[in-house]
This record gives structure tokens, C-alpha cells and sequence, in this order.
């Protein structure tokens, strides 16, 4: 699958500069695995934390002699409480991502995919663990993961005109990033958010736009029609349309922010004639920040 | 035919289609521009959202209006709109149109040609039929009348011809015309005897119109040879005010190119119809001239061919007497030099000198015998063209030259003593000569009663005597014999050069004999008499414009006709070539005059420039198209439709409309560009695709080590086809040798050895290191002996180890590629290198080394793909790769030693500079 692969060189491409992504880790005794992330606190894992005076019911085994040896009392060593995050990612397939006004420019469905890949190598080498939401793909760490993760966010397969965000079998109190143009329905965005939010689950949203669907320099006689052909309008004088379009984006865009608030996720709008790198940056903000 | 402001129409009734404009206009305005389809993702946002305005868009006012004026633009344009109309009264019944179809008429043939048209295109207006005739080519039978437009179609075919109008014919043709017609006559501007009764021939049959060119009519008469100069004369037929024309000289140049030579100005003195002109030009000049035109006139008339009436041979005589003690007129080569000096330069001086000069033509007055040296020159000299010209004499019929077996400088064997007839002590009557046979170049010329021999030599009778004979005496003794050796011929006098053994040096016939044999030269028009006998062909022929064009198999005419002939379409103006002489007819002769037409006042005359009618419909049409363009851009700026790339692609179709200025890179300009913007690294094609990919490869891999390395930064290398590309924009050559590749061309070869010589470098590769040796041994060897067998390669050694290749820019020992063979083979180093005291290395060759050649497989060990990854393995596990990397230094150095030539080996002089630095 030579597509996937060409997706993962780019995405690796992109992901270079950046430090190791390392997700904020909230406090989640349900899917804790052992990995690289320090829960500031006394727990299982591989790194010192500090030395605890032994106390009554301390196994005799667990006593530092080395440390204790130095003193009178005993001493326990304990560890530093180590789990990895679970990132579950949803990147929008629906036909009307496969729109560019330019030729030269990438499609909104390409920037999608190679923000999601660079993120997920981001979070992969930070030793976190990725997958896609709904069923088809578990979180699972590890650079194999990468390629399967290529793989099924470059399957097209028979796509809706506008996608709905997949909520299901997402785990509870892992984070999610969700990327689409969320053009379509927003009831179902809503849906999937508040579910997620009920879940304690935090994440972002990023809206990926053409710059065209930002401007709309439309004029004379014209007939829309969505990606697939299933939605059309047609205007007479669609320059006069111009306001009332931008207006209704505007107003999505703002719900979408404001959803994004209640439920504690994080919302940005990116569009497709800027360097994919910005989204990336605000990516790694969105996702290391602490809530 | 109805005419407004100025403006005619000839389908006035169309223009009612103007009222219908207003109707277009409502139906315009009703229907809305057609929508475009669009896929747009925001579509869901739209839905819901009404349009403001219910009603469509409707047209603008603008458009409406530049639809409008282009329907009214084509509709006046079919309505026939004419500017400047031509009011006069149509003409009724036929129309002849008669050009005089001169070589005066050359001059300006289109212009009247032009005329013509408008003429018939007036005539086609009025449904008129017509005939064009023109006097130089008569039609036969009755008049040939069309339809115009017919006639117009076939103007382009008439051309004028280079001779004059047969006046008789003419007359006659006129005065037989039947029926009633107007003439449109084209004249030429010239006053012929014949015009009278032409004119009075078609005014029999109606009305007569006559158009003239108000430009001059220039001739130029044939160059004359006077006084040592050429003497040019031109006419004219206008007298009018001073006038100067340039006349050059043209012919061929020492390469066969023919080219102007010589050019001077001619002025026509104020109220003057002849101007002369005398050009004195160095003889190798003069003779070279073909032909002679007034510059700037395109006419038969302005051209005149030379012959060899301005051509001096150059003779040279040489007799074998000089030193006597005697009278002039007893002098060997009196006689000679009387006939000769009018017409030819000629020559003294020892035949050892004469014969660097190559003189036409070497006359051996009374010669017997000339050195073996000068013998071996002479026949030489024949082989190439010359004519030895003998004559006998007492030392020649003393001398045993010739007896036995003939003599290569001799046309027959002689035999000994000669005889004496007529004298004293002898019987007989002195010989007459007898008539001249039809297969001697003297046939045709009248022998004088007066001519007699007294003495001769007598030619031995052998079997090819006979045909070696041209002119014999009375009782069949040969006079004149002949031998032809390769190109020249041998001719022999039997008799004295002077008047001891007969009186023929005396006679006029003499200097005619020495003219047929091409001795002489002719000095002006030759007389029936001079051509009696002879045949002539034409060789070159003027055409009307005075172009001199072959002209190709023609049947040859008497020398006697050809004498008379004046210009006509059995002996067309041109070069006529004779046996070994060639004579130029030209349009004009010496007696021509030109002077210009008078008609009588009752004929109408007119210049050639008229007011033109001008038809407007093409002009309209044109307009209605542009507005139409116009409209199809508007109409898509107004649907939206006209963004980005096809904007670009609209302003590129109207970039065609602009007359381009700007000349367009070509091909090879581009390929220039490419190969000298910066270092770039070449290969040859070999034609073997897979062998040119791992070349460039290979080269590619080079370059970037070369762009890492050092502070060569090349560009992609490029493929090099040796038999279209230029070479000498590439430094190095790499030329991978494959055994089925061709060889290139000669030309090829020819731009590879500059290549060479100036400095470029070619790498052989056989690629064949690890199986053969230096020295043939394989099929690549072999192809490569067969390649290199004709370039300039010096002679090769081994590259010896203090080599500048050696440390160019790493120190390296071995050149290994993909193989490691030894044999790698450069330029070897003079065999008087010396190697200084002190100094490491021998001061060697200053140059570059034109070639390397080695079987090493360089290109395959440095070749990468296009991601960077080397495409072939070199050796095993670490030795290998140390191995690829000599390559690529080798690779360095080959390169560094190209580009900076011998300059590391100046470095073996640091040492001794630092010393003197105190260091």
C-alpha cells in the first residue's frame, strides 16, 4: 500500500522538528499500562521517586538496604508511578474532505491525514499509545501501529458526502482528537462530544477549511453541489449569497468553539493554504496541556 | 450601385437587416446567461438561503450593446460596403487587357500585375468578360474571352519575357482582331516602330486605354574591353535630370561562391540617355566577372552576361631564337605577338617562369627539345588545360624530336628533314591550303587563294594520323595537327611562326585560326563569318527578371544564326557554349537606344497609381469576429467563470493576437543555457538505454559527491547526442563503450577531435575490467579501437604514479570503479619530463589529458537512484565499500584535474618557495 507508506514518510517528515509529544496523563487507574509518563506520584514503574522510612507491613523484601545501610532506620524506595495515554483519533473521510479549489494546493482530507499521522508519530515516540475511534483500530504503541494507523486513515472506502464523528469505543478518560471540516450536520458533532465528555474523555477539535470555502468569490448563475452530488443549491447572483454564507460560517465556527468549551476540549480552525506545520504546533499545545 | 456618405454597397437591400437590431436587443436582454456548475463543500451552508432578488441577472447594457454593433457589423459588411467607389460609368461588352510582357516590363511586373487585377476585378463587377494577352506571347486563334474572375485567377502565372515584342507578328496579330471590344494597354514605356499599327488595330475595335509606369526604363549594354579597362554604357530612355546608378560585377570568388565583385557608380549626365562608364579591374578580377547588372533594377535588360570577349587568355611565347642577330620581322614570334597583343596578355620569360604564372595558353616557337623537368611541367600543365601551341622551324626539322616514338609534347611523329617546295632548288609550285574539314575547328572559315607553303615538316603516316589532322595543304600533307592529352590539347604548326616557310602568318586567316583554337580572344561581336561552321548550345539563360537560370537540354543553333540573332524565344538571351569558347547573347546590344512612347492625344494615359477602390466587407467581418471574442470573454467574466488558470489561458489566446516581437528561445538556445549556467557533467548516448541510465546515474552520484566534497557544485548531468549537441560546453565526457553501439558520422568525428584539441576530456570506459586486459582483447576493446580510430588521441601510458591525477585532490594510487584493474591509460608524458632534484614529481605535460581510458566501470560504482541510494554493489562487505569510495575520489580527482588542469602539480614548487621565504 504504497499510499499509506507515502503518508507515513510525510508525516514523519513533519514530525521531526518537534520534541517528543508527551500527552498530559490524567489521573485514570482504568487504562493504566505501564509507560513512559511520571504520574508524579509513588506508584509502579521503572524510575526513582524517593525513599519512604519502611512502615509497619512493608514486606521485608521491599526494604533498600543499601540505603538503609547509610542509617539507623529502614528505607523503602519507591517508585514512580508510570502509565501511558491512550490517544484515540478521528480524521473525517467523508467526500467533501476531497475537495481544493487549487491544484497545487493539498486536498482538505490529505492536510487532515498528515496532521493526524504526524501526531500520532509524535505521541508514538513519546511512548503513547494511538488508535482510531469506533472499532476498527485499538489503541495500541509502537511504531507497527503507525503503519496500521496509515493504512486505515487512507482507507476511502464508500464515504458519506459529509462525515459524523465516530464516539464509540472510545475509552473512558483518554484524550481524542477529532479533524474534519465539520461542514455537515453538527448534531451529531454535538452528540459525540457530550458523550465524550461524559466519559471524561478531553481532546481537540481541529476544523481543516479550503481557503475558497473561506472567501466564497463566487458570482453569476450558479448551481452548487456537494463532493458526492447528493446537496444542491442553486443561486442566481451567488456573489449576493456572499454575506449570508460567511455569516452561517462564522456561526459554525463559533459553535463549534463554544461546544468545544462546555465540554472541555480544545477547538481550531486551520485551512489548507497555511503551512500544515502551525497545525501541528497547536496540535502538541492542545494535546500536552494540562486541565 | 448605392452610395452613402462616401461609401458604396453592392447588396444595399441586406442593410435592411439593421431593423431587426432592436428585436435582438429585447431577446438578448430576456435571456439570462446559462449557470455554471460548481462542487463546493460549503453547499450545506447554503441551503435555505433565497436569493434577494428573484428576478435573473440580466444582460448589461454593454454587452448588449457590443453584441448589437457585431450584428450590425456583419450585417453591413455582406451588404458589400466599398470605400472610394468607382463612379464612372460601367463598360459594357468584352475587355482586353495587353501587356507588352518585355524584360522592360520586369521592372515592375507586380505592380502591373496588380493593375491588371483591378482591372478585372472591375470588370467582374460590371459582368464584363475579358481577355489578358501579352504581346510577347500571342495567343492563337481568336481572342480569349472569360469571365474575369477566371482571368484573375491565372494572373500570378504571367511572367515577362527577357526579349522584345516580334513587331511584324505583333502587327499582324492586331490587324487580324475580329469583333468589338475595349483595350486596357500595359505598355512598357518604350517607343517601338510596331506601336502605331497595334494601336490603330484596337482602335478599330473600340475604345483604347493606355497605362504607363512613370518609372524609368534602365538598360545596360554589354562591357567592352577598351584601353586596358572594361567599358561599361548604360541607356535610359527618359532624358530627364542627373541620375546615378550602381553597377556591379558579379561572378564567382576563387571558392565557387558567387559573389559581387567589383561595383561602381554610373551617372547619367542631366538631359543624357547613355552613360559610360570605364572599370579598370586587376585580369584574375576581370576574368572571374560572369555577368554585369545595374543594381537595384530587377529587369532583363539590367543585366549583361560576359563571354570571352572580356576574358584575356595570357600567352606565353617562347621561341628558341632569341639571340640572333637579326631583323624584327624575322623574329620567330613577330607575327604572333602582332595577332596576339590586341586580344591577350602575354608572357616572356623562361618556361620555368612561365609555367608558375599558368598561363592559358604557351606558344613554342621553333622548340626542339626542353629539359626533363620542364618536359614533366609542361605535360602537367596540359593534363590540367593548357594548349601548348608549337610551330615548326629549322631547329625543330634538325632535331630528332619525335622520330622514332612520338613525343608526349608532340601531336604526331615526324619525319626526318622536312621538305621544301617552290624554291629554287626544288620542283613544284609553292601548296596551297585545302578547304577545312567538317570535323576541324577551322570548318567554316574561307581560305585566301594568296596563302602558300614553301617548307614543312612532314608528319610520319601513322595509323591515328587522320584524325589528328585539322588543316592539310592541297596534295593532303597535314598543316595543322592535333593531339588532346587529359583536359589541354597539343597543337602543331607545320610551318615556321613567321613568313620564311609560308605566307599564312601573313594572311588574315592566320589570326582566325588562332581565335578558333581559343589563342586569341575575340575582340568584340563575332561576325557570321567568324561562327560560320559551328554549332553553339545555350548553357545559361536570363529570364525576364533577369535571373540567370540552366537552361537545360535545347537544340543547338548555327554559328551563323547565333552571329544575327537578336533576343526572341528561339534564342533567349543567355550564355551560349561553342566548342571551347562560349558567347554571351544579351537583351541589349551595342546599337540599342531606348527612348520613351508618345501616344497621340486622343488615347487616354495614365500612371500606374490610382486611387484604389477599397472593399470594406473583410474589414467588417474581421471587426463583427473581434467584437463576437470580445463578447465570449465578457460573457465568462460575467458568469464568473473567468478565474486563475483560465484567465491565464484567456490572456495567453489573446497574447496570440499581438504581433509577436520577442524572438522564442529555440531548442538549442535552451540546451545552451542549461549546459553553461553551471558545471555540468556530460555523457554520450550509446543508444543502449540501460547503459545511458547507469551513465547518468553514475554522473549523478559524481555530482553529488563532487557538491558534498568539494566547491564543484554541478548541475544534473546531461545525456549528449554527439551528432546534434554541442560539445564544447561540457568540461568531461563520460563515453561508456558498448561493443553494438554506432559509430558516429564524419561530422561528428570532426566536432569531437575540437573537442579534443581544445581542451575537453572524454573517460572511456570499456566496463570490462575484470575480465580483460588493456589492448583489444574483448568486444568493447575492439569497439573501442574501432571508435577511437578516428579521433586525435596521442599517444597513452599508463598513468605513471606522480601523475597529477594522483593528487588533484585526494592522494590516490588506484582508480578503481565497480573493477580494479591497473589499466587506466592517460596522455603520455613528453619523453624529455625531467624530474628536478628535490621535487617528488617530474615536471609533466601542461595540459589536460585529452582522454582516460579504463574498463573500471566507474559510472555503475558511483551511480545512485534518485533517492540517494547506490544502485549497484561494489566488492564484498567493507573492502567494497572502501573500494566505492576510491571511485568516487578517483571520481574527484578526474574532475578537479579537468577543471583546474595541472595546477596541483605547480604545488611541487612550495618547498622550494617556502625556502626562499625563509621559512
Amino acid at each position: 500500500m504504497s499510499h499509506a507508506a507515502d503518508l507515513r514518510a510525510h508525516g514523519e517528515t513533519l514530525a521531526g522538528p518537534l520534541p517528543a509529544l508527551l500527552a498530559d496523563a490524567q489521573h485514570l487507574a482504568q487504562s493504566v499500562v505501564l509507560g513512559a509518563h511520571g504520574r508524579r506520584r509513588a506508584g509502579m514503574g521503572d524510575e526513582f521517586w524517593q525513599y519512604r522510612p519502611a512502615m509497619p507491613g512493608d514486606e521485608a523484601r521491599m526494604i533498600d538496604w543499601r540505603r538503609s545501610g547509610r542509617s539507623d532506620a529502614h528505607f523503602v524506595q519507591e517508585k514512580e508511578w508510570q502509565a501511558a495515554q491512550s490517544v484515540l483519533l478521528w480524521v473525517d473521510n467523508a467526500r467533501s474532505m476531497e475537495f481544493t479549489s487549487d491544484k497545487a494546493r493539498p486536498t482538505k482530507a490529505a492536510r487532515a491525514r498528515l496532521l493526524a499521522m504526524a501526531v500520532s508519530i509524535l505521541l508514538v515516540r513519546g511512548g503513547e499509545r494511538v488508535g482510531l475511534s469506533g472499532l476498527g483500530l485499538p489503541p495500541r504503541s509502537g511504531p507497527v501501529q503507525l503503519l496500521r494507523l496509515a493504512a486505515a486513515i487512507s482507507d476511502t472506502g464508500d464515504a458519506p458526502d459529509f462525515g459524523a464523528p465516530e464516539a464509540r469505543g472510545m475509552l473512558p478518560r483518554s484524550r481524542a482528537l477529532f479533524v474534519s471540516d465539520f461542514m455537515g450536520d453538527p448534531a451529531p458533532v454535538t452528540a459525540a462530544l457530550t458523550k465524550a465528555a461524559d466519559r471524561g474523555i478531553k481532546g481537540a477539535i481541529l476544523q481543516i477549511l479550503d481557503p475558497q470555502e473561506e472567501a466564497f468569490p463566487f458570482d453569476g448563475r450558479t448551481i452548487f453541489e456537494s463532493m458526492g452530488g447528493s446537496v444542491r443549491h442553486e443561486t442566481l447572483k451567488a456573489g449576493d449569497l456572499r454575506d449570508r454564507y460567511l455569516e452561517r460560517l462564522a456561526a459554525r465556527k463559533a459553535m463549534l468553539a463554544d461546544l468545544a468549551r462546555a465540554t472541555g476540549w480544545q477547538y481550531h480552525c486551520h485551512h489548507t493554504g497555511q503551512s500544515a506545520a502551525s497545525a501541528l504546533l497547536w496540535l502538541f499545545g492542545a494535546l500536552e496541556r494540562d486541565h | 450601385m448605392f452610395t452613402f456618405a462616401g461609401i458604396g454597397f453592392t447588396a444595399p437591400w441586406l442593410l435592411l437587416g439593421l431593423i431587426a437590431l432592436p428585436i435582438l436587443w429585447l431577446l438578448l436582454r430576456a435571456v439570462p446567461p446559462a449557470p455554471i456548475r460548481r462542487r463546493f463543500p460549503g453547499v450545506a451552508l447554503l441551503l435555505g438561503l433565497s436569493d434577494e432578488d428573484q428576478q435573473s441577472d440580466k444582460t448589461p447594457w454593454w454587452l448588449l450593446l457590443l453584441r448589437t454593433l457585431a450584428v450590425a457589423a456583419v450585417i453591413i459588411g455582406f451588404a458589400g460596403p466599398v470605400l472610394n467607389p468607382d463612379d464612372r460609368v460601367p463598360g459594357s461588352g468584352p475587355m482586353l487587357v495587353v501587356m507588352d510582357g518585355t524584360w522592360a516590363d520586369a521592372r515592375d511586373w507586380p505592380r502591373r500585375v496588380a493593375r491588371v487585377g483591378e482591372a478585372l476585378e472591375a470588370a467582374a463587377r460590371d459582368g464584363r468578360t475579358a481577355a489578358v494577352v501579352t504581346l510577347t506571347d500571342l495567343p492563337e486563334g481568336d481572342l480569349p474571352f472569360q469571365a474575369a474572375e477566371a482571368w484573375a485567377q491565372r494572373l500570378p502565372s504571367l511572367v515577362p519575357r527577357a526579349w522584345g515584342v516580334d513587331g511584324d507578328a505583333a502587327v499582324e496579330w492586331a490587324e487580324g482582331l475580329s469583333g468589338a471590344f475595349e483595350t486596357l494597354w500595359l505598355s512598357d514605356g518604350l517607343e517601338q516602330d510596331w506601336r502605331a499599327p497595334v494601336l490603330a488595330g484596337f482602335e478599330t475595335r473600340g475604345a483604347v486605354r493606355v497605362f504607363e509606369s512613370p518609372r524609368p526604363v534602365l538598360a545596360l549594354a554589354p562591357a567592352r574591353f577598351e584601353d586596358g579597362a572594361i567599358a561599361l554604357s548604360a541607356r535610359r530612355a527618359t532624358p530627364g535630370q542627373e541620375q546615378t546608378v550602381e553597377v556591379s560585377g558579379r561572378g564567382l570568388d576563387p571558392n565557387g561562391v558567387e559573389r559581387e565583385l567589383a561595383r561602381a557608380p554610373l551617372t547619367f549626365a542631366a538631359g543624357e540617355t547613355q552613360a559610360e562608364l570605364a572599370l579598370s579591374l586587376p585580369p584574375e578580377l576581370r576574368n572571374r566577372i560572369t555577368r554585369f547588372q545595374i543594381e537595384g533594377v530587377r529587369s532583363a535588360g539590367a543585366v549583361s552576361l560576359t563571354d570571352d570577349g572580356l576574358k584575356r587568355r595570357e600567352v606565353a611565347l617562347i621561341s628558341g631564337r632569341d639571340d640572333r642577330e637579326a631583323l624584327q620581322l624575322l623574329s620567330p614570334t613577330h607575327y604572333l605577338q602582332q595577332a596576339l597583343a590586341p586580344t591577350a596578355d602575354l608572357i616572356d620569360g623562361s618556361l620555368d617562369d612561365v609555367l608558375l604564372a599558368n598561363p592559358d595558353v604557351i606558344v613554342l616557337a621553333d622548340v626542339a627539345t626542353v629539359t626533363e623537368a620542364e618536359s614533366t611541367a609542361l605535360t602537367e600543365w596540359i593534363d590540367q588545360g593548357g594548349l601548348l601551341l608549337r610551330f615548326a622551324g629549322p631547329r625543330l626539322a634538325a632535331s630528332d624530336i619525335s622520330r622514332d616514338a612520338e613525343d608526349p609534347l608532340m601531336p604526331v611523329r615526324l619525319r626526318a628533314g622536312g621538305r621544301s617546295v617552290g624554291g629554287a632548288m626544288s620542283w613544284g609550285e609553292p601548296k596551297a591550303l585545302r578547304r577545312f574539314g567538317d570535323t576541324s575547328p577551322f570548318f567554316g572559315l574561307t581560305v585566301p587563294g594568296d596563302v602558300t607553303v614553301n617548307a614543312q615538316v612532314m608528319a610520319q603516316p601513322d595509323p591515328n594520323l587522320a584524325e589528328r589532322t585539322i588543316a592539310s595543304l592541297a596534295d593532303g600533307t597535314p598543316l595543322v595537327t592535333r593531339k588532346r592529352v587529359g583536359q589541354g590539347q597539343v597543337v602543331l604548326f607545320h610551318v615556321t611562326a613567321n613568313a620564311e616557310w609560308s605566307t599564312l602568318p601573313l594572311s588574315g586567316l592566320f589570326v582566325q585560326m588562332l581565335e578558333r583554337l581559343a589563342v586569341s580572344t575575340r575582340p568584340a561581336r563575332p561576325s557570321a563569318q567568324d561562327l560560320a561552321g559551328t554549332t553553339w548550345t545555350a548553357d545559361m539563360v536570363l529570364n525576364g527578371f533577369g535571373q540567370v537560370e540552366d537552361a537545360g537540354t535545347v537544340p543547338g543553333i548555327k554559328g551563323e544564326a547565333l552571329a544575327a540573332a537578336v533576343p526572341s524565344p528561339a534564342t533567349p538571351p543567355g550564355l551560349y557554349a561553342g566548342e571551347d569558347r562560349r558567347i554571351a547573347l544579351n537583351v541589349i546590344s551595342d546599337d540599342t537606344t531606348l527612348s520613351a512612347t508618345t501616344w497621340p492625344a486622343r488615347i487616354p494615359v495614365e500612371g500606374l497609381a490610382v486611387t484604389r477602390e477599397t472593399l470594406l466587407k473583410g474589414a467588417l467581418l474581421s471587426l463583427a469576429l473581434g467584437l463576437l471574442a470580445l463578447d465570449v470573454l465578457a460573457s465568462l467574466w460575467l458568469a464568473g467563470r473567468l478565474r486563475g488558470a483560465r484567465t491565464v489561458a484567456v490572456a495567453l489566446g489573446l497574447a496570440l493576437f499581438i504581433p509577436q516581437g520577442g524572438e522564442a528561445q529555440t531548442p538549442e538556445d535552451t540546451f545552451a543555457i542549461e549546459a553553461t549556467s553551471e558545471v555540468v557533467l556530460a555523457h554520450v548516448i550509446t543508444g543502449d538505454t540501460a547503459l545511458d541510465d547507469i551513465a547518468a546515474a553514475g554522473l549523478r552520484g559524481l555530482s553529488e559527491t563532487l557538491f558534498n566534497r568539494t566547491s564543484i557544485e554541478p548541475l544534473e548531468p546531461i545525456a549528449v547526442n554527439l551528432e546534434t549537441d554541442e560539445l564544447s560546453f561540457f568540461p568531461f565526457l563520460y563515453w561508456p563503450v558498448t561493443p553494438d553501439q554506432p559509430l558516429p558520422s564524419q561530422e561528428a568525428y570532426g566536432r569531437l577531435n575540437t573537442y579534443l584539441r581544445t581542451g575537453g576530456m572524454i573517460l572511456f570506459d570499456t566496463r570490462d575490467g575484470d575480465v580483460a586486459g588493456f589492448g583489444g582483447g574483448s568486444p568493447n576493446g575492439r569497439k573501442l579501437q574501432q571508435l577511437a580510430r578516428a579521433l586525435d588521441v596521442p599517444p597513452l601510458e599508463p598513468v605513471p604514479s606522480d601523475h597529477v591525477l594522483t593528487r588533484t585532490f585526494y592522494l590516490l594510487q588506484d582508480f578503481p570503479g565497480r573493477h580494479n584493474s591497473r589499466d587506466v591509460w592517460v596522455e603520455a608524458a613528453p619523453p624529455d619530463a625531467q624530474s628536478v632534484d628535490g621535487m617528488p614529481f617530474r615536471n609533466l605535460n601542461d595540459n589536460v589529458t585529452p582522454v582516460v581510458i579504463g574498463g573500471n566501470d566507474w559510472a555503475a560504482a558511483w551511480a545512485v537512484d534518485m533517492r540517494g541510494n547506490r544502485m549497484f554493489p561494489v566488492g564484498r562487505g567493507f573492502a567494497g565499500e572502501r573500494q566505492r569510495e576510491i571511485a568516487l575520489r578517483f571520481g574527484v580527482n578526474l574532475i578537479m584535474h579537468v577543471l583546474t588542469g595541472n595546477y596541483k602539480s605547480d604545488q611541487v614548487h612550495v618547498p622550494a618557495l617556502l625556502d626562499r621565504l625563509g621559512q
